[in-house]
């Protein structure tokens, strides 16, 4: 909590990349719970900061400020980093 | 019911799809209400949102997310958008669109920041500005399944001459208490001062923590982040403190 204060307030949140997601995934990520590869933190996704002003959507942990997911769009490909991502867990119903 | 509407997307990879403008509805002069006939809409869960996409003639193309306002329903949604001053889509949208005109949109998208009829605890609304669009469809929901889970919604806004669904939400709903949190002007005879929210306003017109609401937190992001850490402050589990962040508005 305390790093998001020294960061600038137009960010948004992992709510925001539930569109851009759902043209690779056709489950919901933003609901599944992300381990931060630095500190740890669990949580799900719709909790990382997500910053729009880089080329593509840089998700941060809400806890230690690190970037835990990166998007880039282009017109022909999406690239997904996720080195700062441990796992990411999905709640599935029983078959 | 709830599930259906999300699993009836599994296997199917998110598309655009046309929307058709039936309607336009001023809610002030920078706020517009657009009513959009989408074939093949599947519905969706109160809280989330569409991504819409603009494309100009020269094949430049720019896209936002915007909360669906209504009712769920299939074939049928409406977005309200706000015209910010510098804005590229928002202007367009709330001042230029017409009956009959086509946008292009995607979704329903989110599954976290939702609320579904199926849920028991209360559930307090805390809203900054165009953030009470998503709260509205909750709202909204939960009036059209019958709900009877006592709802109370604290609205930030600049002005009474600033309000969302004014007519509707003075008109109220059984088990819904609204607080209006002006900012920058109140009405003559208002109690509270004009200004931003502190702590005393959610723990005067709030849920003690005890009772183990769903605070579903909606608006510009330094409100959010105020508002949401208020909350966990005042007892909330974080965990129980549902925050979607729009971004900074300029105000």
């Amino acid at each position: 909590m305390t790093s998001e204060e020294h960061l600038p307030d137009d960010h948004v949140d992992g709510n925001a990349l539930a569109g851009p997601l759902a043209e690779v995934f056709t489950a919901d990520v933003t609901v599944a719970q992300s381990e931060c590869a630095h500190c740890g933190a669990t949580g799900p996704v719709a909790r990382l900061l997500v910053y729009r002003d880089a080329p593509g959507l840089v998700a941060r942990c809400q806890e230690c400020g690190q970037v835990v997911l990166r998007y880039v769009r282009t017109a022909s490909a999406a690239h997904l980093d996720m080195r700062g991502t441990v796992t990411l867990a999905f709640s599935l119903a029983p078959e | 019911m709830a599930r259906a509407t999300v699993q009836g997307r599994l296997g199917e990879r998110l598309r655009w799809r046309t929307a058709e403008v039936v309607g336009r509805g001023s809610e002030y002069a920078e706020a517009t209400t657009l009513m959009l006939k989408v074939p093949d809409w599947p519905g969706h869960l109160a809280g989330q949102h569409v991504d819409v996409r603009l494309t100009a003639e020269d094949g430049y193309s720019t896209q936002r997310s915007y909360s669906v306002a209504s009712t769920p329903e299939p074939g049928y949604l409406e977005i309200t958008v706000q015209s910010l001053p510098d804005g590229e889509v928002s202007p367009y949208l709330a001042h230029d669109m017409a009956v009959g005109d086509l946008l292009e949109l995607r979704g329903p998208v989110g599954g976290w920041f939702v609320w579904r009829p199926e849920q028991e605890e209360p559930v307090l609304l805390v809203a900054g500005g165009s953030g009470l669009v998503p709260l509205m469809s909750m709202i909204r929901a939960r009036g059209s399944s019958g709900g009877r889970t006592p709802f109370r919604l604290l609205y930030s806004l600049r002005s009474p001459a600033h309000g969302l669904y004014t007519k509707e939400l003075r008109e109220g709903l059984p088990g819904l208490d609204v607080t209006y949190l002006y900012t920058r002007e109140a009405p003559e005879g208002a109690k509270r001062e004009p200004g931003r929210i502190v702590p005393s306003d959610l723990v005067d017109h709030g849920w003690p923590a005890e009772f183990a609401p769903t605070c579903y937190v909606c608006g510009p992001t330094a409100f959010a982040e105020k508002a949401s850490a208020y909350l966990v402050l005042l007892g909330h589990s974080p965990e129980r403190v549902r925050v979607e962040r729009f971004g900074g508005t300029g105000e």
